[in-house]
């Protein structure tokens, strides 16, 4: 029986508690009277996935079975999530892997020869031969690598993108030609967070900065109340907008996939327990950790986290429709990882963990630091956030100033240039967005080395402009202070002294909540 | 008189050439070839000369090249030793100079051409003198003059860091009354900007890169902005308040030496190119190299295609030239104002089809300009140390230091004697 999610108020008993930051991990005691939530544990995953993707195919909701759909001579494209997710990366096999195995051995039978396979990554960095072999297979890699029939999206090849039309916001609905001209598009989701998957898949991973910067904008995303809540996120509005354009066009088929809790394998399983529950296995395994952590190199630190591979059960898969699949995949996903919590705190405590959607086999830099933490965590409710208005924010990371030069070159232009004229979205928004989004050499990097876009940084600072225009206070704990000075943010050495920081917006004896995240979470905060 | 004297020492020279750069303490102790010394007062013969007594003279970066034995021996057949440093100077007439009476204030061009050389009146001045060019007179090293190419180089005029010094009316500009003396003294370095300025021949809406934000380059930033219609102003600075002048001076961006490059990138949306190839993983071989000068001459540093159109070198360092030389579009202009170092990489002059120009002293209304300059310009507070003669060991260390102290301009008041 899969215990639901907690909430834990600390006590006199309540152990030292684990705190993310970055390539490494703290035991912190924190306040009594402190709201820790826990993440419900896993819920039991599919005992036979093979079986499962196959009855989701031949049985989808609100469609056809797939093989009515594929046909001798038809043009067929295979659209999937990219590296980006899941966080950590999946061990082997990909759910990717298997559904598209299968996807491809219905098609071959019908007879359909005509098939490309196409990585959404929007503005997203190019994955690599070996990044996409390992998330595919490699049957499915060397049938059509070679070929050039499994590529990476470019949002930049005027060639390749199409214009289908305009929402009736005006907002332009632009997506990957090949994708746009075929007779059916099948998308590959993998829905770790309720944030992903529906219309979010094919008019954002398939599109283009035109396109996406209707909705990836400071205004937009402050009004985006939660993230994590389509129907409440200002940015999903505009997104299902464009799905709904999109569905006049173009036959798409969406599988999604939701997954369990199972983020770290047997080694770190430690990380995903309740502390008090520790066994003395565990507890070996953690100190081990924490010894060899001490005396690691950074670069082998980076390494070992980096080299972690979530051994994730499928929870369930759902195709057919897109809006109807996303329904199902919700309910899903919110049954792993809903909290319900009773009210919204004074202080919110994060700590920011080794990995993000954007810095997978890379550096979290400090804005993907800030964007992981106020973006990502702090946007983790249902209802409303965790903390007040006015309230605070405490995280966890290191904040080194390191930027990997092949994948973030125009975050490091960002963080120089940009962050030292202003940190507020709406002004880096007007002043700076359109040079770097056009910025010939970013653009050049994009397409073919293995950058993120130019505007890519932009985008992350706006994810977290509702936890700026929302906190009173924003300190991070253990932070390079140059570094966090320069987003505009104070840094602290310890929890107390943050505590202490945060007193004239909170008060000497604030309420505190604490994510323990991950394993993911949902606050369901009434 | 009491003067600061620059002398030859094979030894000191020696000792300042190594060990100068690395530890700019030494310079103002036993190993600098600077003394403070009783000498008999400059008294040039021929016409137009006059006595004068300095009342401010600025600390240039050339002088803290000779004292640090880091200027080019190129330079030694252009000077005479011992001689009295000291170009940047205003100054007070002891004696009636023609048409100028006695008390009059002056600033000075430094430049020592046909002119103060007695060679115009013989009616034989060089070429560059007869085109109205005397600041690249060809006979600085003969006439009735020691060799010098500048007041502050010749042993037979005196210089500014001294009690008084020789000036030759055709050296003088007279500086209005309600000019400060801390102002004045930096008409001369106004000067050098000016015509740098106009040498730079920055186009309308050029986009320009000034490397290095000490006098020269600051003083660079203020006359392109007044002289010019340069569009974008990139400014080199490694210091905050060479941040805040540089924006005041008229800047569109500041950056730091090591975000240089990509500065200049993203201000002119150029493509970057790396040794190892373009976004090549860090680390590689080149990039190691790229971190010495000896990786730079073998050009193992990032440049880029494209870049600014005019590049200002106002450092004249290794770095600072190969900068302005990896930044600068095809067919660019790199502008030379501080005096170079050796071992920059020439490939881009090359490759690019550069043109390389130099920009030396002043001529022509350059004083003009720079007197109207330095009375209008926000040049408030920019002398941020005068010292008296006898605390020259505190004044170099301060020069040499200024940008991190936060200084633009070091003095030496030679009438002060407390």
């Amino acid at each position: 029986m899969t215990r639901p999610g907690l909430v834990l108020e600390v006590d006199d008993r309540t152990p030292p508690l684990l705190v993310h930051e970055g390539n490494g991990f703290r035991l912190e005691e924190f306040p009594r009277g402190t709201r820790v939530l826990y993440p419900p544990e896993s819920l039991p995953a599919v005992p036979d996935v093979e079986a499962a993707i196959t009855r989701a195919l031949l049985e989808p909701i609100d469609s056809e079975p797939l093989p009515q759909l594929l046909f001798p001579g038809m043009r067929l494209t295979i659209a999937f999530d990219d590296i980006s997710l899941a966080l950590p990366q999946m061990a082997a096999p990909d759910i990717r892997q298997r559904i598209i195995e299968q996807v491809l051995t219905m098609a071959a039978r019908a007879g359909v020869n005509d098939v490309e396979l196409v990585a959404a990554n929007a503005l997203h960095r190019r994955m690599t031969a070996q990044e996409l072999r390992t998330m595919l297979g490699e049957r499915v890699f060397r049938s059509f690598y070679p070929q050039g029939k499994l590529t990476n999206h470019d949002a930049e090849d005027p060639a390749g993108m199409a214009h289908i039309g305009m929402t009736d916001h005006g907002e332009h609905v632009e997506i990957n030609r090949r994708a746009a001209e075929s007779d059916l598009l099948v998308y590959v989701n993998v829905n770790l967070v309720a944030m992903d998957g529906g219309h979010k898949s094919v008019p954002i991973g398939l599109t283009s900065y035109k396109s996406l910067k209707h909705h990836h904008n400071s205004h937009t995303m402050m009004r985006s109340r939660s993230f994590m809540d389509h129907k409440a996120s200002a940015m999903h509005h505009s997104a299902w907008r464009m799905g709904r354009v999109l569905k006049d066009h173009l036959k798409i088929f969406q599988i999604e996939t939701t997954l369990n809790n199972d983020c770290f394998p047997s080694t770190y399983a430690f990380l995903q327990k309740r502390e008090w529950e520790w066994s003395i296995r565990d507890q070996a395994s953690m100190l081990a950790a924490r010894r060899g952590l001490s005396v690691a190199p950074a670069s082998l630190k980076h390494r070992i986290f980096q080299g972690i591979r979530a051994p994730y059960g499928l929870t369930g898969v759902a195709a057919g429709e897109v809006e109807a699949v996303h329904d199902a995949t919700l309910a899903r996903v919110h049954r792993q990882q809903l909290v319900e919590v009773d009210g919204q705190s004074d202080v919110m405590v994060l700590g920011v963990p080794f990995i993000g959607p954007y810095n997978v086999n890379s550096t979290m830099n400090p804005i993907l630091a800030a964007c992981m933490g106020l973006g990502y965590y702090f946007n983790s409710y249902r209802g409303k956030p965790v903390v007040r208005q006015g309230g605070a924010v405490i995280l966890y990371h290191p904040v080194e100033p390191a930027f990997n030069q092949l994948h973030h070159p125009s975050y490091v232009d960002f963080y120089d240039e940009v962050l030292s004229v202003s940190t507020d979205p709406a002004v880096i928004e007007a002043k700076f967005e359109e040079q770097y989004a056009t910025d010939p050499w970013y653009v050049h990097l994009y397409r073919t080395s293995h950058a993120y876009h130019g505007v890519h940084p932009f985008y992350m600072w706006y994810w977290i402009s509702h936890a700026l225009d929302h906190c009173g206070d924003i300190v991070w704990v253990g932070g390079d202070r140059r570094a966090v000075e320069r987003m505009g943010f104070r840094s602290a050495s310890t929890l107390q002294d943050a505590l202490a920081m945060v007193q004239g917006s909170v008060g000497a004896s604030p309420s505190i909540t604490y994510l323990h995240n991950p394993p993911h979470l949902i606050a369901d905060v009434r | 008189m009491r003067a600061l004297e620059i002398y030859r020492s094979a030894p000191r020279y020696v000792a300042a050439r190594a060990a100068g750069g690395r530890m700019p303490g030494l310079l103002v102790g036993a190993m600098a070839p600077v003394r403070l010394v009783t000498r008999e007062r400059p008294a040039p013969s021929g016409r137009g000369w006059a006595a004068a007594r300095p009342r401010l003279s600025g600390i240039c970066g050339s002088d803290l090249g000779v004292v640090t034995g880091s200027t080019s021996l190129y330079f030694s057949a252009l000077s005479s030793m011992p001689f009295v440093p000291g170009h940047e100077v205003v100054a007070e007439l002891l004696e009636d100079c023609e048409d100028l009476p006695r008390g009059t204030r002056v600033v000075v061009d430094p430049v020592l051409p046909c002119a103060a050389r007695g060679l115009a009146e013989d009616g034989d001045p060089c070429v560059p003198c007869t085109a109205g060019t005397p600041n690249l007179c060809d006979r600085v090293t003969v006439g009735h003059l020691s060799p010098g190419l500048q007041t502050g180089f010749c042993r037979d005029t005196g210089g500014g860091w001294g009690e008084q010094l020789s000036v030759h009316r055709s050296q003088l500009h007279p500086v209005p009354d309600d000019l400060p003396d801390e102002r004045a003294v930096l008409v001369e370095p106004l000067a050098c900007a000016v015509h740098l300025a106009r040498r730079a021949e920055v186009a309308p809406g050029d986009a320009v890169l000034v490397s290095g934000a000490g006098a020269v380059g600051l003083f660079a930033v203020l006359a392109l902005r007044e002289l010019t219609a340069a569009g974008s102003i990139t400014v080199v600075a490694k210091h905050e308040r060479q941040v805040a002048l540089a924006r005041a001076f008229g800047a569109t961006d500041v950056v730091r030496p090591s975000a240089a490059l990509g500065g200049v990138r993203r201000t002119t949306r150029a493509m970057k190119v790396s040794p190892s190839g373009p976004g090549a993983a860090s680390g590689g071989l080149p990039e190691v190299l790229a971190r010495t000068g000896a990786g730079r001459s073998a050009g193992a540093a990032e440049f880029l295609l494209g870049g600014v159109d005019v590049a200002v070198d106002c450092v004249g360092s290794t770095g600072s030239l190969d900068l302005a030389l990896r930044a600068t579009r095809a067919g660019g202009r790199v502008v030379l104002s501080g005096m170079p170092a050796p071992g920059a990489d020439l490939s881009p002059v090359w490759f690019r089809e550069l043109t390389l120009a130099g920009t030396y002293a002043s001529r022509g209304d350059a004083f003009a300009v720079a007197l109207r300059l330095a009375a209008s310009a926000p040049l408030d507070g920019l002398v941020g140390g005068r010292y008296p003669l006898h605390r020259w060991r505190e004044a170099l260390d301060h020069a040499h230091s200024a940008g991190r102290l936060g200084t633009v301009k070091v003095c030496f008041d030679a009438r002060d004697r407390s």
